[in-house]
């Protein structure tokens, strides 16, 4: 009887393992999915004189991705994105977060452009409103402007192809 | 030429350290600032408080705070900001919640099923204890078995 009970509670000690192994402890998860994407008026990046706001976007489902120049992961992920933006299924924009409008531009120039356009957040102040802790990330943003999806760290093919397709997929339809 | 020497190095020169970031002009706004920044926690360095960190973001969210308790926000409404952009983790302490009773309860909750399983244990224990009477002549054998022991060990 004793034998079982301990075998009992080790069997629950692994099964909090095994799940407990497979999240990200530094993941936080964000209290905007499902609330209206935060109301912002910034510089375009290219052209200074020019704003962009989300409300722009209604009507759309589009992406809103988080990007720098210093940003080494976003480098990681600019592929993924380039892929994402030649095959149209949805506009993507960027937002360059705490950047020099120089560095910025010049990394596009280098490392290809799959922004329909980039906001210059140079202060972050639009990033706080955002919930942006880490470089990059990702938002999915419907429609009627509503955030459905945040992707936190670069976006990899699995990613895209497992959550962030589909949902842009659903949120057309709607 | 020692003179000229001397009088180079007892003159007082600029001094190149910096203090620490600058203080707001207000020590009680920076009062209530740090006040703040110790409940907060900094989402980069996440075991570090908004006080302590160093990081870029800590800065940003200092300076934002800085700004809204300039906007005479209370208290609650800078937490209230930003629990609304970073969600329930950007408070150092965990609110008291339906979702969190687990977290605050659980270790005391754990203690007491310890604490009680070892009071049965121990109770059952003592009841296997049963008194046996030994008769004189058992006795003597045991001592003899037992100082027989120790004269070999």
């Amino acid at each position: 009887m004793k034998h079982y009970l301990v075998l009992a509670v080790f069997a629950v000690l692994v099964a909090l393992l095994s799940v407990g192994l497979t999240l990200n402890p530094r993941e936080v998860p964000s209290p905007l999915i499902n609330k209206p994407a935060p109301h912002f008026q910034l510089p375009q990046l290219r052209e200074a004189a020019k704003v962009f706001s989300e409300r722009d976007v209604i009507g759309k489902v589009w992406l809103l991705n988080v990007w720098a120049s210093w940003c080494v992961s976003c480098r990681e992920e600019h592929p993924v994105l380039l892929e994402l933006a030649k095959s149209n299924i949805a506009p993507i924009y960027g937002l360059n977060y705490k950047d020099k409008r120089e560095d910025g531009l010049a990394w596009l120039q280098r490392f290809g452009n799959p922004y329909q356009l980039s906001a210059f957040d140079s202060e972050g102040k639009v990033g706080i409103d955002y919930g942006v802790y880490g470089v990059p990330e990702t938002y999915v943003i419907d429609k009627q402007g509503v955030i459905r999806y945040k992707q936190i760290g670069p976006l990899d093919d699995d990613v895209v192809a497992k959550k962030i397709l589909p949902l842009v997929k659903e949120l057309r339809n709607k | 030429m020692r003179w000229l020497a001397l009088i180079v190095l007892l003159m007082p020169g600029p001094a190149w350290a910096e203090e620490a970031k600058p203080l707001a002009e207000d020590p009680v706004a920076e009062a209530r600032l740090k006040q703040l920044a110790v409940e907060l926690r900094c989402l980069v360095c996440q075991n570090q408080t908004l006080a302590d960190s160093n990081a870029p973001l800590a800065e940003d969210l200092r300076r934002e705070v800085r700004e809204m308790i300039a906007k005479n926000m209370s208290d609650q409404e800078i937490i209230d900001f930003l629990v609304q952009r970073y969600g329930d983790f950007v408070l150092y302490r965990p609110p008291w919640k339906a979702s969190t009773t687990l977290l605050w309860i659980g270790p005391f909750f754990l203690l007491g099923i310890g604490a009680a399983a070892l009071v049965v244990a121990l109770r059952r224990r003592a009841q296997k204890l049963v008194d046996v009477p030994v008769t004189d002549e058992e006795r003597r054998r045991v001592e003899q078995l037992l100082s027989q022991g120790a004269r070999r060990s």
